[in-house]
């Protein structure tokens, strides 16, 4: 369980997040929605303990993220924004080295190993250096190492940003088929996403929540029923009166 | 520990993954033995000692050093990467020192590397062992105190390039704290305590003593304190400024 708590950060005079708070329960998958600079990322680096909050807590299986953040990063697999890595390693290389900073040892090791590079696809590149690799890929990097510990807890900044169709739908498929019994949030700003892999989903903006509901209800919020409407109407709405 | 180790591993083995460790190990051979022979009249003298190769170790690391350290955080801020080493369930500490250590203990392979000129002394003449190790140790202490400084600065900012010459500047005020030019522009109006504060930072004079075959306590522990308080800087500055 993931339990964020009136969440703020602030930059100077600026306030990017602003008292945020919701849970989210094992078996969900949650859809962060805003447009951008809304606040997104900056909530993301929050729950992955990059960032540390201003004030406000955020809690992950019970380990406070600022209290324990050996603990809480343990159990999370988190894809940052754009998917960075080590350009000059090979992938291989990248994710024995996540391997081992995550303390995978023997068959278990070598069996998630497996199982990740499969599921990704990543067996064709695994000796080549990573900056050698397209976007697709980079990004692909990037889940495999997210996910190569099988977390409780998976936060993904923007999973699919920069992919193509195909390389949409996999990912898709992927988070469908880690889902049931993870907790996965994923922040986009592209709604057919939510539609196609989120149980839940919170808009955002300006740093505040607007809007936490099924993707579903959201939808029946707007008398054309597409999420786009919803979504322009939320966001446009509090741009005019802040 | 354990993480510590393993950010140390993937540090080393970044080195060598690009053509970064074969051009700085070159050139420090290179630019090494040029010094020693042409400036520092290794043939000339006829003393079978290896003063004249390391009394321009510390000219060497000004620039040298930097180029090696610069990369340290500047790149992982650059690339985003330090976003993923900071939310791995590894502390700050195991990171800082990890990488520190990387670059250090490849310094200490590129200066082990000049072991030939050391050979060659043995052959020429019958030289001083024990100061020769003394002094091979004086300078990877050195070397390890201007990357201490150099990590620090690097964290400091996602451009290497800044990382490299604010590194340049502020070493070069270490190495030379203690001479006359130096001490002079604070000799006039500052008390005699700080101005003998600064003279014992100096590199040069901590160095050089090492180099001559002595092994002072107070010249370790000036460095080791210095290494680790630019350490601790290292942390703070990482932890203070993490998002930009």
């Amino acid at each position: 369980m993931i339990e964020v708590n009136q969440l703020t950060k602030r930059y100077g005079p600026l306030t990017a997040v602003d008292g945020i708070s919701f849970r989210v329960e094992a078996g969900e998958v949650l859809g962060f929605l805003g447009p951008n600079g809304a606040g997104k990322s900056t909530t993301m680096k929050m729950i992955a303990g990059f960032l540390a909050p201003t004030s406000g807590s955020v809690s992950v299986c019970g380990h406070d993220v600022v209290g324990e953040p050996i603990a809480a990063k343990s159990v999370m697999g988190y894809l940052p924004e754009g998917a960075p890595s080590y350009a000059e390693m090979t992938v291989a290389g990248f994710l024995e080295f996540i391997a081992n900073v995550r303390g995978l040892t023997g068959a278990n090791r070598r069996g998630r190993f497996d199982d990740v590079v499969a599921r990704l696809a990543l067996g064709k590149v695994l000796n080549q250096p990573i900056e050698t690799l397209s976007k697709g890929y980079k990004r692909r990097v990037g889940l495999a190492q997210a996910i190569l510990h099988d977390p409780k807890v998976l936060v993904l900044d923007e999973p699919t940003d920069g992919l193509d169709p195909n390389q949409k739908h996999e990912v898709r498929t992927l988070i469908d088929a880690m889902a049931k019994d993870k907790i996965i949030i994923i922040s986009t700003h592209i709604l057919e996403e939510v539609d196609a892999v989120c149980t839940r989903a919170i808009i955002i903006a300006n740093g505040r929540i607007l809007a936490d509901d099924t993707p579903g209800n959201l939808e029946s919020r707007a008398p054309s029923g597409r999420l786009e409407d919803v979504f322009r109407s939320i966001t446009l709405g509090t741009a005019t009166h802040a | 520990m354990r993480n510590a180790v393993i950010v140390f591993r993937r540090e080393l083995a970044s080195y060598f993954a690009t053509p970064l460790a074969f051009v700085f190990i070159v050139i420090f051979l290179v630019l090494a033995g040029a010094f020693a022979f042409y400036l520092g009249n290794f043939f000339e003298r006829g003393q079978a000692d290896l003063t004249p190769f390391f009394s321009f170790h510390p000219w060497l690391y000004l620039f040298l050093i930097p180029a090696l350290s610069m990369r340290l955080w500047a790149e992982e801020r650059k690339s985003g990467s330090l976003e993923l080493l900071m939310t791995l369930p590894i502390t700050l500490w195991q990171a800082v020192v990890g990488k520190f250590a990387a670059a250090w203990a490849f310094a200490g392979l590129a200066l082990m590397l000049t072991f030939p000129i050391w050979i060659t002394v043995n052959y020429l003449g019958d030289p001083d062992n024990g100061a020769i190790l003394a002094a091979y140790f004086g300078s990877f202490l050195l070397a390890g105190g201007f990357l201490a400084i150099g990590a620090c600065l690097s964290a400091t900012t996602r451009n290497q390039v800044i990382a490299f010459i604010v590194t340049v500047v502020v070493c070069f005020a270490f190495l030379l704290s203690g001479m006359p030019m130096v001490l002079g522009l604070f000799q006039g109006w500052a008390p005699q305590v700080l101005v003998d504060a600064i003279a014992s930072f100096s590199f040069l004079t901590h160095f050089n003593s090492i180099a001559k075959g002595v092994i002072d306590v107070k010249d370790l522990v000036f460095f080791a304190a210095l290494i680790a308080a630019w350490l601790c800087a290292n942390a703070i500055v990482l932890d203070m400024k993490k998002a930009d």
